[in-house]
């Protein structure tokens, strides 16, 4: 699956970046992100397409798997 | 660590939390214009910043020269709660300089409009509708700063830094609170004018600092709201704007603050096209900084020192706008208020200086 490095990136950046690439992998990324207000932004959007979200935290960033 | 986010049912923490901070806000700000603050100016960013720089000399202007404890508060509220909650992150380092710049027109902007986006609410819930036309301005700003988003425009990314590096902004404010509460024959300070007109310094500071944790755990955004409906059709951070319009109405009508229409606002001015043309900038460069000016402040106290350096060019760029004649006037008896020449000028050039570097940061080849 796609992965993402979105880590350093300020909102809305990570968000407008993962909605792109779901439009070229439909079936599903994986975003990296370290700062919680990312984490909650491309969960909220992932869940609002339909997508499943599971993000996992370590070292201080969460990767965010977001599929079908 | 699994994250603690669920799949919400009904309406989920994030807009509770949005929805409460936003009345928070809305009735802290009429509480502070009851106590002193100047009209519909409970919370303002730009004009506080504003006066913050006059009172450290940075201008002249007499009448706007005033250390806001809201905006010490604001900051080290979200220091101490970031701290708190394990999120107190220092990054730097994204266009730093740019940052620095785009916040100075977004300073610029907002001075001529009279209001940064917070205050564009306020105003509006007191009934000034001149806060309408400038809502239409800002969220034309923000909508091309989507269509720039859209199409991969990126101040690059932010690393880790030192916790000092962090911590500078959150400790320049708590230098400001020792000046304010004992240096202040240091300082100047208004004595007529809308820099004289202030709530008592404990109660702003704590309307401030209750604002600031709840901004930070909230991640209210003024331009987000308008910026994630556009992007993404999402809008929660819309309910944080509404509940700060909703509460602060029901207020000012309740403490017969509600005043409807274009004239005889407390300060600001009927000049239509400026009021919209200033708040372009303000919502073009609110977007590509990333956040509205109070999400900078309470970015700043969570150790974004690029956010600081925003602050910073809020600063210097209200210096500017009073220096030499950029900020609008408010309306009077005797005039009609609005920018001079010199600010009519500057509004374009800063909304030509945004487009460019929105421009080569959107289309020019990345370096990385």
């Amino acid at each position: 699956m796609l992965e993402l490095d979105l880590t350093g990136l300020s909102c809305p950046e990570p968000v407008v970046k993962t909605k792109r690439a779901l439009k070229e992998n439909p079936q599903g990324v994986v975003s990296i992100v370290d700062n919680r207000a990312a984490l909650e932004n491309v969960s909220r959007f992932g869940r609002a397409m339909g997508y499943k979200v599971n993000a996992v935290e370590k070292d201080g960033a969460w990767r965010i798997e977001i599929t079908k | 660590m699994k994250s603690s986010l669920e799949k919400p049912k009904g309406l989920s923490k994030d807009k509770i939390l949005l929805i409460v901070t936003g009345c928070i806000v809305g009735i802290a700000a009429v509480l502070l214009t009851i106590f002193g603050n100047p009209g519909n100016m409970g919370f303002c960013i730009a004009c506080f910043i504003r006066d913050i720089s006059g009172a450290v000399k940075l201008h002249n202007a007499g009448v706007v020269q005033y250390v806001r404890p809201e905006i010490i508060g604001l900051v080290l509220g979200a220091f101490v709660i970031s701290l708190v909650k394990g999120e107190f992150k220092p990054r730097g380092g994204s266009s730093p300089m740019l940052r620095f710049m785009i916040a100075f027109c977004v300073m610029v902007g907002a001075l001529v409009f009279l209001g940064c986006p917070l205050r564009m609410v306020l105003r509006l819930a007191a009934g000034d509708l001149n806060a309408l036309v400038a809502l239409v301005g800002f969220a034309c700003g923000i909508a091309i700063g989507c269509w720039f988003l859209n199409n991969g425009f990126s101040l690059g990314k932010a690393y880790p830094q030192s916790a000092l590096e962090g911590a500078a902004l959150p400790a320049i404010n708590v230098g400001l609170l020792i000046l304010a509460v004992f240096g202040t024959s240091l300082l100047f300070y208004s004595e007529k004018g809308p820099g004289s007109m202030h709530a008592p310094i404990v109660l702003a500071l704590a309307c401030g600092l209750v604002v600031g944790i709840m901004a930070q755990r909230s991640r209210m955004c003024f331009a987000g709201g308008i910026r994630d409906i556009i992007l993404l059709k999402d809008w929660t951070l819309t309910l944080g704007f509404v509940a700060v319009f909703v509460s602060a109405l029901v207020f000012n009508l309740i403490a017969g603050k509600f005043k409807l229409g274009f004239t005889g606002q407390p300060v600001a001015h009927a000049q239509h096209f400026w009021n919209f043309i200033g708040m372009v900038v303000v919502g073009l460069g609110s977007v590509m900084l990333g956040g509205c000016p109070l999400r900078q402040l309470i970015l700043a106290g969570e150790g974004n020192s690029d956010s600081g350096v925003a602050v910073l060019g809020f600063a210097v760029g209200a210096a500017f706008a009073h220096n030499f004649g950029l900020a609008s006037s408010a309306a009077s008896a005797d005039s009609l208020g609005g920018p001079g020449i010199n600010g009519k000028v500057a509004v374009f050039i800063c909304l030509a200086f945004l487009l460019v570097v929105a421009g080569v940061k959107t289309f020019a080849k990345k370096e990385n």
